[in-house]
């Protein structure tokens, strides 16, 4: 395309774009995101446009490949247009029957529609999804509606408006101002007002002449996917925040710092960035503006540390990905030793919209100090695994029971980790909490990125913290003592623990070991690493002290604590668990009830979950 | 000027000093593993911790050798906050330098009582990162750095091979805390390999991992020669 020379091109492209979207038109919308390509949306989308090339039919139907809309678990997902009805778990053999029945014979395929768990009903249409309808989706409005490689959607539906909005009615002070009153606050874990830290980067960046933004697309923490799907489904949302943060704070050069294992979201964004770049949205002399700002990929190599806004710096710097301390802090002196500021995908992402509705209409969403929507990506033991934007305030109960769908298997919910393995659980008895930075801070949990994963009562709360505790300290980058020494301390404790070989004193150690990491690290990574311990020991410590005390894991989880053994009046003596028995334990004959021997087991659990008659019982 | 109040004495300093500096030029005694005057300070020990205050925030602890002072700063540099830090931190080094002389004074110094956490393996260095400093900052020659992370990391030289950039200096030795850079002199040892011509090396070792041969052009050579007789 030629690149726009001016904010009437601007419009005028827009105008043909928009006219030309049309969401009535027949359509299928396949979620092209990771979730549904490791499920093999790949294969459903070949398949549906070569169905669709045989039929032949008179008006073409449109296939588009889309972002992640978040409903991972029934992934691959495939919404027809214009009725949006909803298929989910579409597998490539059923993509046929979606083009004979519903496209051409207009009919609606049972089967593939997504069931009530409570109600057993089908749910036919998109919008009607339980999953959808606590939800305030303005981040992720576009994931599962545009094709992220097509800047032409994004702009069709409004995109790139807010940056033409901020260049010709606004001042940068006035963009800055509008942020700051917005209450918008940093979506990567610490919740700094990001109007404030405009603020005083662009203080800096007056005097100094020169100064970098920077996005932390660096999302490390298990179990969290929001960052990716936002730069998969929607790379351009991001490009205009940061190329309005760009002009608010006085900047002409950015850069994105993403991991190099998200490879479709790397992808994605180069795709954006080059387009943006050609339609005169990027480079210099923005539409025509004279403003000018570029924006580089910087890739990470997988380690999460860098994710740590100084240590990410150095990164870029081509230096060891170690921390330094602070002050000073990067809007004084960051990248290079000129003032930077680093914001996270989501914080950027909604920059357009803040400009688009104005920051006091964007301050009415949310509670008193948290503001706008968050996005969490909800994981673990619950029925509707996948990513989810709530307002804030939300309680966890409703992202939990009613967009999440509750715990499966009729199990009981026993906590949820928030802010990923730099955060805590919140148990069962504070599922009404309202989501906000404070009220999780007074739960010795964080709002962190958003990761957010849920137990049942089969999660042994120590095994979990062990998991969380063994991650950090894999990844801690070693600088420091406290962060290197003492969380290999408390892991090795929370090991022991494990084993069944736990001491009196531990669960102390582990507190006093733990306050000093908090307080001695070097950086953010350090000063939380020992968050997911200390509040399973201030929610759970009585499983602690089961392991340490009676030798005992309530759950059933830590192998050096149970024993399988199975249940003569039951066994009918089938030798399915024997075959499947992975260290021959097991002995026993055809209908002879079968005994598993304790000194070659390695209670890994397989017979327990092969047998049919619930025979293996475990202690 | 700057003023501010350490243990409870006004100490005034020039601008763009840190805490640590402070506290040395008026006596106050702080210990340090990782801070050297001649080098760009680093922060990676934590023993320099001392106890900000700053009402209301609930006071904390800085590293005193990169926390600069600021005009009003109230710091207290032996308040039991400040003295279980450096006891906690000290015995995490006797976890893996529990024979080092050095480190097992500075555990009597700051009362150190039982070490409850110990390492499978010994290793005196605690990665205080002045050898790799000095390397760089004083001799501007940066033949070595800290590779790998967490309990992995280590000083080496790049890709752990062989360095062609070390010159033999020695201030890494002379630097090292703790002595776990020894300079192991061991000029006139022949080559180990039968048969080959003996040649004269000097080389540094940290434990006994690394090897830092200044000649680094005839070790190719003889790798190489070494390898086409093998085939």
């Amino acid at each position: 395309m030629n690149r726009l020379q001016s904010t009437s091109d601007f419009q005028t492209w827009q105008a043909a774009m928009a006219a030309s979207w049309d969401e009535t038109r027949p359509c299928l919308r396949v979620c092209d995101g990771t979730g549904c390509r490791a499920l093999g949306s790949q294969k459903v989308l070949e398949n549906l446009r070569a169905e669709l090339a045989r039929t032949n039919q008179d008006t073409p139907i449109e296939v588009v490949g889309t972002g992640c809309p978040g409903f991972c678990e029934c992934g691959p997902l495939v919404t027809v247009y214009p009725q949006r009805i909803s298929y989910q778990k579409v597998k490539p053999e059923d993509v046929s029957a979606i083009v004979q029945k519903t496209l051409i014979g207009g009919e609606v395929i049972q089967e593939l529609l997504y069931t009530d768990p409570q109600t057993g009903k089908h749910i036919h249409l998109e919008p009607e999804l339980p999953f959808y309808q606590k939800q305030k989706r303005f981040v992720l409005d576009f994931n599962g509606r545009i094709d992220p490689t097509r800047i032409e959607d994004y702009v069709a539906l409004g995109g790139y408006t807010s940056l033409v909005k901020a260049l010709t009615k606004l001042t940068p002070e006035q963009v800055v101002a509008e942020v700051k009153t917005s209450g918008l606050r940093g979506r990567g874990g610490a919740g700094f007002q990001a109007g404030v830290k405009w603020e005083l980067c662009r203080k800096n960046v007056q005097k100094t002449g020169i100064g970098y933004i920077i996005c932390n697309a660096d999302e490390g923490d298990p179990g969290a996917f929001m960052d990716r799907s936002v730069v998969e489904g929607n790379p351009h949302l991001l490009l205009e925040g940061m190329i309005i943060g760009a002009y608010a704070i006085g900047i002409e050069q950015g850069f994105v710092y993403i991991r190099a294992e998200y490879p479709l979201a790397v992808e994605n964004l180069r795709i954006a960035i080059r387009q943006a770049e050609e339609a005169g949205l990027l480079g210099t002399n923005i539409l025509g503006s004279g403003f000018d700002f570029n924006l580089g990929i910087r890739l990470g190599a997988g380690a999460f540390v860098c994710g740590e806004e100084t240590a990410l710096m150095a990164s870029i710097e081509g230096r060891i990905g170690e921390p330094r301390p602070r002050p000073p802090y990067p809007a004084e002196s960051g990248l290079w030793g000129k003032p930077t500021n680093i914001n996270n995908v989501e914080t950027w992402a909604n920059v357009p919209m803040i400009i688009a509705m104005s920051g006091l209409e964007y301050a009415k969403i949310g509670t008193e100090k948290s503001k706008g929507t968050k996005i969490f990506s909800v994981v673990g033991k619950i029925n509707n695994t996948g990513l989810v934007e709530v307002p804030m305030g939300i309680t966890l109960r409703e992202i939990i029971y009613d967009i999440g769908g509750g715990i499966p298997n009729g199990k009981s919910f026993k906590a949820a980790q928030l802010g990923g393995p730099s955060g805590g659980c919140v148990p069962a008895e504070h599922l009404d909490v309202p989501i906000d930075y404070e009220s999780l801070n007074a739960l010795g949990a964080i709002m962190g990125s958003g990761g957010m994963v849920v137990t049942d009562e089969d999660t042994c709360m120590v095994d979990f913290a062990r998991y969380f505790m063994t991650f950090i300290q894999e990844e801690s980058c070693g600088k420091c003592v406290p962060c290197r020494v003492g969380t290999k301390a408390m892991v090795a404790t929370l090991e022991r623990i494990c084993a069944g070989e736990g001491l009196p004193g531990d669960v102390d150690y582990l507190l006093e070991m733990g306050e000093h990491v908090r307080n001695n690290s070097l950086c953010g990574l350090g000063q939380t690493a020992p968050n997911s311990v200390l509040s399973s020991i201030r929610y759970f410590r009585s499983e602690y002290d089961a392991h340490i005390f009676d030798k005992t894991c309530p759950a059933k989880v830590c192998k050096g604590l149970i024993s399988y053994s199975i249940d003569p009046e039951i066994c009918n003596g089938c030798m399915v668990c024997l075959r499947n028995c992975t260290s021959n334990a097991i002995s026993g004959a055809r209908r002879e009830v079968h005994t598993i021997n304790p000194r070659l087991c390695t209670r890994c659990g397989v017979c327990m979950n092969v047998c049919k008659f619930d025979a293996v019982v475990v202690a | 000027m700057i003023h501010l109040m350490i243990d409870d004495k006004p100490i005034e300093i020039t601008e763009g000093r840190s805490l640590l500096e402070a506290c040395r030029e008026n006596g106050i005694d702080i210990p340090t593993l990782c801070y050297h005057p001649a080098l760009e300070p680093y922060g990676g020990c934590r023993l320099c911790m001392v106890e900000l205050f700053q009402p209301p925030r609930k006071s904390r602890l800085v590293a005193a050798c990169v926390y600069p002072c600021e005009e009003g700063l109230v710091v207290k540099t032996h308040s039991e906050m400040v003295l279980q830090s450096r006891r906690l931190t000290v015995e995490l080094l006797l976890a893996s330098a529990y024979n080092s002389p050095d480190i097992i004074a500075l555990a009597d110094q700051v009362g150190v009582g039982e070490v409850r956490f110990k390492l499978p393996e010994e290793n005196n260095c605690i990665l205080c990162g002045l050898c790799v400093r000095a390397c760089k900052e004083i001799t501007n020659i940066s033949a070595i750095s800290v590779i790998q992370r967490g309990m992995a990391k280590k000083v080496s030289t790049p890709f752990q091979v062989a360095s062609s950039r070390c010159i033999s200096c020695g201030t890494c030795v002379l630097i090292c805390p703790t002595g776990a850079f020894k300079l192991s002199d061991v000029i006139g040892v022949r080559s180990d390999v039968p048969g080959e011509p003996p040649y004269l090396r000097r080389y540094y070792r940290v434990g006994s991992e690394i090897d830092l041969r200044p000649n680094f052009v005839q070790d190719v050579a003889l790798l190489l020669g070494r390898k086409r007789d093998t085939e």
